[in-house]
């Protein structure tokens, strides 16, 4: 197992270096510059302020510098807070989002699996239809649209949620977890029932079936197992996923995380943020990818023993 | 005294989309205990249909159970409750399915399958702890012949091989001591040699605990030796029953005369038209592969040094069993598959190390044939489009002209004309393969490697097809490499024959001298092991 990850490790390299190279090339090229916007800046300023973060180098120079601080960990300082790394940025909002992307996962995986298990236990019924019309409304569904959907029923008219904040009023975690989660709610129920009706259909489980084992036991234990492999295998892609697509859920919400700062960063076009987090993110996707795959290797006893073997 | 089972006019259909099936229509026997009732039909007959309705185990819808009784010990099976279905299920009937490979769950254990039975019994009061189940499933274990079985216990279904997992399935199968057992294709997806011994622990363990036997088959022959009654089904009717000799010796039945006829048995007629000349030759040929799949690089030596020749008009046979290499040799010789070592010569001409481009006007020459016509055919091409292609590829057929050969090559195969716009769903496995054949013969070969072509058949339909080939071989000049697990048929069809075993090619002659004077082992036990639609000398074999 240790091999098999160290290998997929070094994958990541030369992807990562794509990752910077063309994230690089796409805000260098992008009109104006951190500095231009705002009001008139006079040229002597506006001189020292590149010279200051070395934007008056040609610009390989400034990539080569960039990768050579990128490999010693060091994101940069960022341009539009002055004084703070990026790496301090990211950090900061790091927490909040992270919170927010688990409590999200947890209402992903718990209603879609038992939404997606429950469909696929009496296909083309009406507990097969429900849940699925529900699932494909629910990945239509923009979390734009969701979030103050939910504020205005949950928050303003019935009262029950506070509408925005984190971590200030007892109950305000739960509608951004909601809103964040539904949509990978409702495609881990179609991941789920998909892989359930494929194993329910396989010869063993009729096996199961005329063992005279009870319907209960013939989904949890001889179902679920091969039937979730979809699903771990989405797991990784949908936490990245989460964590990066953030940033709606945290402006309807008003939360501090790090979403935010890849927003404003784009407007700003402060370049080094820009890259920070798109590092940073396509590290996390990698990472997680690889966690998934870790997972779907570890629940199939073949390919277990196999990457055991090693 | 009643009969452990009786069913009475049993009817299943299939609500379908295109339509009402009845799959099994109106159909009574009974069982009684310590006795064997074997069921036998072709595809498609209702003979599975007919056990899984007993115990529920049928997708509804589309089926619906429309009518009869199944009286297991004075209950209806039919009408009962889930819950007492649940009792009978594992405790009272068992059941044991066509594939080992697919029947039992990937993702646990061998022994943590064979516990479940005992641990989650229906009958609370019945159930036991782990550990004294353990105790017994390794008991079981050893009793349907797993060596090592306590370590055994522990190991995933994909450790075993296909006959081991199919002892694993009838250990489970007995783990509660059911009264009637019934047996769906046990034996179909084994080798010969692992089948023999299958039907011979099936067998045993009958009469040593003296349980009722239902033994699904399509194969009369795997029946024979083990069958007390036969029900013999078609298109969901039962056509005839009653013990097994009036059946086999005095059928008064067509169908069943038919279903007898149509096993290949003994040699064969035509005469050898085998020519001094050697069509093909091959060399110490050595086909390996590397198999990236387990935690090493492995080699796999599918075909090593092999060395044949095929004459020219001869059908020279090629028999093994599954995993021997004997496909990866048929492949090899047309170049089909990557050659490591050796040399094959066609028709004086060297092939091996030959480019891609290079060998366009030679496969033209050479042709195959292949096992499944479901998957070997492309959907989406028409009959037409599938034997116009290499007709217009290899420049045998023109714009003009390409219609009427089609039609012609249509004659030649026995297929209707006017089905010459249709796709290869709209056609049986027979019709399918007699397309597959049709195409194979086109580029008018001179060489054509089949590899098992009737296997994926029903027997009826198998000896139609085994006498279309020998009948174009005739017609046609042909010369044919004929590549097959099952012996009886390969002794019909060929004049030599090749016995191939762990890639190596261990033994050859003349099909009847090789049939009366094996020389190795392997060969000995491989014809042994054939069974014959003779219960009598079945029954000899069987108790020997």
């Amino acid at each position: 197992m240790l091999r098999f990850a160290l290998g997929r490790l070094l994958q990541a390299i030369p992807v990562l270096l794509v990752v910077i190279t063309m994230t690089f090339m796409l805000v260098h090229s992008a009109p104006g510059g951190p500095f231009s916007a705002d009001k008139a800046v006079p040229e002597e300023v506006l001189e020292a302020l590149e010279a200051q973060y070395n934007l008056d180098q040609p610009l390989w120079q400034q990539y080569i510098s960039y990768l050579g601080d990128v490999l010693q960990g060091d994101m940069g300082p960022s341009f539009k807070y002055p004084g703070r790394s990026v790496n301090e940025l990211i950090l900061s909002g790091l927490g909040t989002t992270a919170e927010l992307g688990m409590y999200a996962m947890m209402v992903a995986i718990f209603i879609g699996v038992i939404a997606g298990v429950t469909a696929s236990m009496r296909p083309n019924t009406a507990q097969d239809y429900v849940p699925m019309t529900a699932a494909m409304i629910g990945i239509c569904m923009p979390s734009f649209l969701l979030g103050p959907l939910l504020v205005l029923i949950f928050g303003i008219h019935l009262e029950w949620l506070p509408v925005s904040g984190w971590n200030q009023i007892p109950g305000d975690k739960i509608l951004p977890a909601i809103t964040l989660g539904t949509g990978y709610a409702a495609y881990i129920a179609r991941l789920s029932r998909g892989g359930m009706l494929e194993v329910l259909s396989q010869d063993y489980i009729r096996t199961a079936r005329a063992k005279g084992l009870s319907e209960f036991l013939i989904i949890s234990k001889h179902a679920l197992r091969g039937g979730l492999i979809p699903v771990v295998a989405f797991l990784g892609p949908a936490f990245a996923g989460l964590l990066g697509g953030s940033f709606v859920v945290e402006t309807i919400y008003q939360i501090p995380g790090l979403g935010r700062f890849y927003v404003q960063a784009a407007f700003n076009r402060d370049y080094t943020m820009i890259l920070g987090t798109t590092v940073f993110f396509a590290t996390l996707i990698i990472l997680f990818n690889l966690l998934s795959d870790m997972l779907a290797v570890w629940l199939n006893p073949k390919l277990r023993q196999q990457v055991r073997g090693e | 005294m009643a009969a452990l089972l009786d069913v009475k006019n049993l009817k299943v259909h299939f609500h379908t989309r295109n339509g009402l099936v009845k799959a099994v229509d109106d159909v009574s026997f009974s069982v009684n205990a310590g006795e064997t009732l074997a069921i036998v039909g072709e595809s498609g007959s209702g003979k599975s249909v007919t056990c899984y309705s007993l115990l529920d185990l049928l997708p509804k819808p589309p089926a619906k159970i429309e009518g009869g009784t199944a009286m297991f010990d004075g209950e209806d099976l039919l009408t009962c409750d889930k819950d007492r279905m649940r009792h009978f299920r594992g405790n009272d009937i068992a059941m044991i399915f066509q594939d080992p490979m697919t029947s039992l769950n990937p993702n646990l254990t061998v022994g943590e399958q064979l516990i479940e039975p005992l641990i989650y019994h229906p009958d609370k009061a019945r159930r036991q702890d782990r550990a004294t189940a353990k105790l017994r499933a390794i008991e079981l274990l050893n009793e349907v012949g797993i060596v090592n079985s306590e370590r055994r216990f522990d190991s995933y279904p994909h450790e075993f091989s296909g006959g081991m997992r199919q002892r694993v399935m009838i250990a489970m199968a007995l783990i509660n001591e059911p009264r009637l057992l019934i047996c769906d294709e046990p034996t179909t997806a084994l080798d010969v040699t692992i089948q023999a011994q299958i039907l011979d622990l099936i067998k045993q363990l009958q009469k040593s605990r003296d349980v009722a036997v239902i033994f699904i088959s399509h194969d009369l022959g795997v029946v024979a030796g083990i069958a007390d009654k036969v029900l013999v089904m078609c298109n969901g009717v039962a056509m005839e029953s009653g013990d097994t000799d009036k059946i086999f010796y005095h059928t008064e039945n067509d169908y069943t005369r038919r279903l007898l006829d149509a096993i290949p048995e003994g040699a064969k007629t035509m005469a050898n038209r085998a020519q001094s000349e050697n069509l093909v030759e091959v060399s110490n040929l050595r086909t390996w592969f590397k198999d990236f799949s387990g935690p090493k690089l492995n080699i796999v030596k599918a075909v090593e040094d092999a060395s044949l020749t095929i004459k020219r008009g001869e059908i020279l046979g090629l028999v093994g069993e599954s995993g021997s290499g004997k496909s990866t040799l048929g492949r090899s010789i047309l170049q089909l598959a990557p050659t490591t070592e050796g040399t094959v010569t066609f028709d004086g001409t060297q092939l091996t190390g030959m480019s891609p481009a290079k060998l366009v006007p030679w496969r033209r020459r050479m042709q195959m044939i292949f096992q499944d016509p479901y998957a070997s055919l492309n959907p989406r091409m028409t009959v037409f489009e599938t034997l116009a292609e290499p007709l217009l590829y290899h420049g045998i057929a023109d714009k003009n002209t390409v219609t009427e050969q089609v039609q012609q090559l249509m004659d030649d195969v026995g297929l209707a004309r006017g089905h010459m716009r249709k796709y290869p769903h709209e056609f049986s496995g027979g019709q399918r393969q007699r397309i597959a054949i049709g195409r194979a013969i086109a580029t008018k070969p001179e060489l054509i490697i089949a590899d098992e072509p009737v296997s994926a058949l029903d027997v009826t339909i198998q000896a139609q097809v085994l006498d279309l080939i020998l009948e174009l071989v005739e017609r046609h000049n042909l010369t044919m490499l004929f590549i097959s697990h099952d012996l009886s048929v390969v002794r019909y069809i060929s004049d030599r024959v090749l016995v191939m075993h762990h890639g190596v090619l261990i033994e050859q002659g003349d099909t009847e001298h090789l049939w009366a004077n094996p020389q190795q082992d392997y060969t000995k036990n491989l014809l042994k092991a054939i069974p014959l639609a003779d219960p009598k000398s079945e029954r000899a074999r069987l108790s020997s």
